[in-house]
């Protein structure tokens, strides 16, 4: 008993960890290109964006919302650093600056936007944000009139392609990113917030605070990380599009899904965000060595995140019987022994 | 007994030792009971009688324990809502069940839609509708959309769908709950014309006055039994109370009677729920439980939301210590404080997925935190030491509330609000659900937290447990407060007496709605 408890919590917690490990040793022994540190590099690099974007969408779906906006305020972002960055007059230092306080700043007000208006009128995030997926694409196609911003200053371009210790830069950031969302949501009053409100926001307002505070917070908060990873892009790619991002809503959250994170809110963590957009990464590159074409690896993927909530649903139903069924029994064996 | 007064009569329904338990409630026990064919038969009794149990045992809802049901002789026993509409019983509940968007003729026939070549035959459709519109009066064109009806008029097409399938037993619960008085007066032509068709009708009611004029005979239940059934025309409000209440009830509430209540913590002015017809005022003292009596909808719950700013209110002063405070959310409640413990403790009072020291430090995270960060060991030990001054029964800290049972929540309940040092607590029925021990626990911490100088408020539905409790009781009736009761004065006749005034005078308020003072 005690023993099948133990491997179950292993299961619940280490679930998705064990999953990508077993993907990596597949596609090691399938396809001999995958393991090599050249390809490594490139999965790093590749999942780098798609993370820091996730982390914000943890926020958000932990609230029970959705954010369908990121793509297209990733656009926007780039479209405004790229403006900044390359107008006449500046040094380097204060073009690179700007720009990136820019980009930062414009996913924030597009993330508060979406969180304010969501709250006011008590609209779903879904609708609002698509929206906001609207106005953020008009708004990029609008302000660059369409064209690519290009030919940044080099000391930026470096650092998309910079190595620390044979490990990108850029995945670096990401990194970091997850370690302070990670540290947000299980260290701060704001983290417990969030989780408390996604699991009953009316016992929270009734207990005395006022959810919507927190909410259109994590809102901004989200649209601060698609800000971030619009710098990230812009240093990886050099080059600012107002078409660049479409669908990333949508890989954002499949990792946060993937990673455990439920729909509903109030239940998921950052590292499982981050395993998930992981296991993205290697699915996607596994196959594509294993010489696979792209829509056949889109429908692959695709399968995957259904199969991952599915067995996301069994486990914590088995964790549920196994783990905590003698829990009440032994609640109410403490309470007969007390009468 | 109710012994034939002739011969044989046509019994339509019969229950025969009918008892039914919930977990830790004998909802029923032993009823017997008739109902005979085309009377309008009205059942009374305090809140927790067993009235609605009866009812749902008739539709189908729960089978009962022991005992069984005849319907026209027979053995009846609906394993389904559907079966008992099937054998003629319909139910017209105060919460009606319509298709707002759909048309009258249409939530008419909603199962059953007349077809041509699959297709709705609106002519059918139509034509049958009036028809039925017409027997209970319901004067719309049946392509009228519902959401555009009154609450009267949807009443009437409640009624109206029960008609349809040729109902022989009509069950109407608190059917003149929200009408008003020329529309009561239609209900009841309306009735007296089905009884006339041979309708049986069951008449649940909490205003007294009214069964007298609607019903033929009278079946007082009390703590799930039927303590008697009288001809409406050999009855009369005195009698019918004194049965509801029975014989004084024992003294299993030893009241703490040496904490003397001190300065007001708490008054109220003017409080006017919004939606609400009455202003309520009332104030608290330190160290005094204040009970407040009435019937379910009398306004109480409504009262203490829009006092915590729960809900929004229309007009009303608070003062706390003798100062004014403004309260426009539970965070102005809560920082004055003032706390509230919800009737609904799973859904408002506790997040159930979460453990238990999250759920106690909720109402007071600044204390546990610094910078905005949480300092875990401060508040394990915060949490650690509530739960265990309060004896909340848990395996450890990290136990998922929704794993404790409803007594140990409820502690945790009080657990979070202790951690608030709150010092006003407004209790909406903290013991509903409870089994006796936890009961008692609860009552225990209330009465040390009076002694400690918390000014409490007990809203509850029972009665006994009010009278046991509290140092004075307030009475609501029908929205507003018809009695201020010191403990010296308790006594079960008065509370309910004040708990009806307005609900036997229901014309009189309704009229002073219409044009307010």
């Amino acid at each position: 008993m005690r023993a099948t408890r133990i491997l179950y919590l292993l299961l619940r917690e280490a679930g998705i960890g064990l999953a990508l490990v077993i993907m990596a040793l597949a596609f090691s022994a399938f396809a001999p290109r995958f393991a090599s540190m050249a390809n490594l590099t490139n999965i790093l690099t590749q999942i780098s964006i798609n993370t820091v974007i996730s982390v914000g969408m943890t926020f958000v779906i932990l609230l029970g919302g959705i954010d369908l906006s990121v793509g297209s305020v990733l656009a926007l972002a780039t479209i405004v650093g790229g403006l900044l960055i390359t107008r006449e007059g500046l040094s380097p230092g204060a073009a690179i600056s700007l720009s990136v306080v820019g980009s930062a700043l414009t996913g924030c007000l597009c993330g508060l936007f979406n969180g304010l208006v969501s709250e006011r009128w008590k609209i779903h995030s879904f609708v609002v944000t698509l929206g906001m997926l609207n106005i953020a694409r008009g708004a990029a196609l609008q302000i660059s009139n369409s064209r690519t911003i290009f030919e940044f200053p080099d000391a930026f371009n470096e650092v998309g392609s910079a190595t620390f210790l044979s490990v990108p830069v850029i995945f670096l950031m990401a990194l970091a990113v997850v370690l302070v969302g990670r540290f947000v949501l299980a260290r701060t009053v704001f983290g417990r917030l969030i989780y408390a409100i996604g699991n009953n926001e009316e016992a929270v307002r009734l207990s005395g605070h006022a959810p919507s505070r927190y909410k259109v917070a994590a809102y901004t908060a989200c649209g601060g990380m698609v800000g971030l990873a619009a710098v990230m892009y812009m240093m990886r790619l050099n080059i600012a599009s107002p078409i660049l991002g479409v669908g990333f809503e949508l890989n954002a959250i499949a990792a946060v899904v993937i990673g455990g994170t439920s729909m509903s809110g109030g239940k998921g963590s950052m590292v499982g965000t981050f395993l998930g957009a992981s296991i993205m990464g290697v699915l996607n590159n596994g196959l594509l060595l294993l010489g696979m074409g792209d829509f056949a690896r889109q429908m692959v993927t695709g399968l995957i995140i259904v199969v991952a909530v599915i067995i996301d649903k069994y486990r914590a139903r088995a964790f549920a019987r196994i783990a905590l069924a003698p829990v009440p029994a032994q609640g109410a064996r403490a309470e007969e022994a007390a009468r | 007994m109710d012994p034939p007064a002739h011969g044989a009569p046509d019994h339509i329904i019969e229950f025969r030792g009918i008892t039914k338990r919930f977990p830790g409630v004998l909802a029923l026990d032993r009823v017997d009971l008739d109902v005979r064919r085309g009377e309008v038969h009205v059942l009374v009794g305090q809140n927790g009688a067993g009235k609605s149990t009866l009812v749902k045992l008739l539709c189908g809802l729960h089978p009962p324990d022991e005992g069984t049901i005849l319907l026209d002789g027979r053995p009846y026993a609906p394993r389904s809502a559907l079966a008992a509409i099937r054998a003629g019983i319909r139910v017209v509940y105060q919460e009606f069940n319509l298709l707002p968007f759909l048309s009258v003729a249409e939530n008419v026939f909603f199962q059953r839609l007349p077809r041509r070549l699959g297709v709705v035959d609106v002519r059918k459709l139509h034509a049958d509708a009036e028809a039925l519109l017409a027997e209970v009066g319901l004067d719309v064109a049946p392509g009228t959309r519902v959401e555009t009806l009154g609450v009267a008029q949807m009443q009437l097409l409640e009624i109206a769908k029960a008609l349809s399938t040729r109902s022989k037993v009509l069950i109407l619960d608190e059917p003149t709950a929200t009408l008003s008085p020329p529309e009561i007066r239609r209900l009841f032509e309306i009735i007296a014309r089905l009884k006339a068709r041979g309708v049986t009708i069951l008449y649940i009611s909490h205003r007294l006055q009214e069964v007298f004029e609607v019903g033929d005979r009278i079946t007082v239940l009390r703590n799930g039994r039927r303590v008697d059934t009288l001809a409406a025309r050999d009855a009369d409000v005195p009698s019918i109370v004194r049965l509801m209440v029975g014989r004084a009830m024992g003294s299993e509430y030893p009241f703490h009677a040496q904490v003397i209540p001190g300065e007001e913590v708490l008054r109220v002015e003017g409080l006017l729920p919004q939606g609400a017809r009455h202003a309520i005022s009332f104030s608290v003292r330190r160290g005094e439980i204040l009970g407040m009596a009435g019937l379910v909808g009398s306004g109480r719950t409504e009262a203490m939301r829009a006092l915590f700013g729960a809900d929004p209110r229309a007009a009303g002063r608070v003062v706390r210590d003798g100062r004014e405070v403004r309260i426009r959310s539970p965070r102005d409640a809560v920082r004055n404080g003032i706390c509230l413990l919800t009737e609904d403790r799973k859904a408002q009072g506790l997040i159930l997925d979460m453990s238990c020291t999250p759920n106690v430090t909720l109402t007071d995270l600044a204390r546990v935190s610094r910078a905005g960060l949480l300092r875990e060991a401060v508040e394990r030990q915060e949490a650690q030491a509530l739960v265990d001054e309060l004896d909340v029964k848990t395996p450890s800290l990290d136990q998922l509330v929704r794993n404790l049972s409803g007594g140990n929540q409820q502690k945790l309940v009080l657990a979070k609000w202790l951690f608030r040092r709150a010092e006003v607590l407004v209790c909406d029925e903290p013991t509903r659900g409870i089994d006796v021990g936890a009961r008692f626990e609860i009552y225990e911490l209330l009465w040390k937290l009076a002694a400690n100088g918390k000014g409490i408020v007990l809203v509850s539905s029972d009665l006994p447990e009010l009278m046991g409790v509290c140092h004075r009781i307030v009475v609501f009736s029908n929205g507003r407060i018809t009695a201020d009761l010191p403990r010296s004065a308790f006594s079960q006749e008065r509370i309910l007496e004040a708990a009806y005034q307005e609900y036997l005078q229901g014309r009189h308020a309704a009229a002073d709605a219409a044009a307010p003072p």
